[in-house]
């Protein structure tokens, strides 16, 4: 009996040992990560399969052209995968949303003066305002602000990206990808 | 023989702590007055407050919660701030570009106790849940100190109008 107890203990801890290793693994180097959607066609295609490195995403230091995993601002618990175009103090030129002309382009509704308008009107318009835009900026033109980075999908045509949220601040940015291992004949390092 | 257990019990040491800290929580030290009266009443002694991971492992805040999170502006600094509305919330903000703001999907208005001597989202806007790093629970030190942190919100600061997604859940 005390045998069987001992020896119950012991495996359980060895399972919490593997899994603590496991967990740090994959929270401080590197992880697998699955791709879903066309976002970022035709680098990457849904169903590929990326690893991922979180070192460089831990010290913030992307760099343009990384290929990233970032939480989606407006949805924390989805990841999204999207390339860097703009680092901190960067001046992006919005490209529009072809796909879908009704989505607001961020920073496009920019030229209302808040100026002059009456604190009810201001209530009624916060009250109505749609969830998607955060914050205003230059027409067709972005700085990118301190502590952000601009990311956008491959797929300019299909994918919501900075363009639809704006900058994303760089504490959401998981992980860098490095290579394609997922179709194996189509093995690509992508840094 | 030492060495080797040394470097042994180490390797699977500091992964098993290291998890720990990331899935249950640990404690750190408030720097600044931008909580006061909450945290660091007195400027000199600084407060040290246990940060739970494990209470925002879904990403489950409240209104009046104290949570850390990574600066929007300053990736390697942490804050520590209230949570003042929820994505759909339309605040009154003090001193930010707009005089009301509704906040964004899977954003919250956060601010600190402090008014007026605090960086919070009256400067850098709405943040995004996922920059949420813990929820402050408690005050561990010094001991005369010793409690637990409410979620509480002055009446003033509540939100003008609740956002719909939100109000169920809280009336819970």
């Amino acid at each position: 009996m005390y045998r069987l107890l001992s020896k119950t203990l012991g495996f359980t801890g060895y399972v919490i040992q593997y899994a603590c290793i496991t967990h740090c693994t994959f929270e401080y180097l590197g992880e697998f990560v699955v791709c879903t959607g066309p976002s970022m066609e035709p680098t990457l295609y849904t169903n590929n399969v990326l690893v991922t490195e979180r070192i460089t995403a831990r010290m913030n230091k992307v760099q343009r052209g990384d290929i990233v995993i970032a939480h989606c601002p407006t949805d924390p618990k989805s990841q999204v995968c999207k390339r860097v175009v703009g680092l901190p103090g960067d001046r992006i030129v919005v490209k529009p949303i072809n796909s879908d002309p009704a989505a607001v382009v961020w920073g496009a509704d920019s030229d209302k003066s808040f100026a002059n308008r009456s604190l009810d009107e201001e209530v009624q318009s916060a009250l109505h305002e749609k969830n998607a835009p955060v914050m205003q900026s230059a027409k067709g033109e972005v700085i990118v602000p301190r502590g952000h980075v601009w990311i956008e999908g491959d797929n300019a045509a299909n994918s919501a990206d900075s363009r639809y949220y704006g900058p994303v601040p760089l504490g959401l940015i998981n992980s860098r990808a490095i290579c394609r291992i997922w179709p194996i004949n189509d093995l690509k390092l992508l840094i | 023989m030492t060495i080797r257990f040394f470097i042994r019990s180490l390797m699977i040491g500091v992964p098993v702590g290291v998890t720990f800290l990331d899935c249950v929580g640990y404690v750190a030290r408030v720097e600044g007055v931008s909580m006061q009266p909450a945290l660091n009443p007195d400027e000199n002694i600084s407060d040290y407050v246990f940060l739970s991971r494990w209470a925002i492992r879904d990403l489950n805040v409240k209104r009046g919660d104290i949570i850390s999170l990574v600066s929007p502006k300053d990736p390697d600094t942490k804050i520590i701030k209230r949570v003042v509305a929820l994505q759909g919330d339309v605040v009154s903000t003090i001193g930010y570009k707009k005089p009301f703001v509704r906040v964004p999907e899977g954003h919250c208005w956060v601010e600190g106790d402090h008014t007026g001597n605090s960086l919070d989202s009256n400067y850098f806007g709405p943040v995004s849940l996922g920059l949420m790093n813990a929820r402050a629970t408690y005050i561990v030190w010094p001991p005369a100190r010793w409690q637990k942190l409410n979620s509480t919100l002055p009446r003033q600061r509540w939100p003008i109008a609740l956002g719909k997604a939100t109000t169920s859940s809280q009336s819970q």
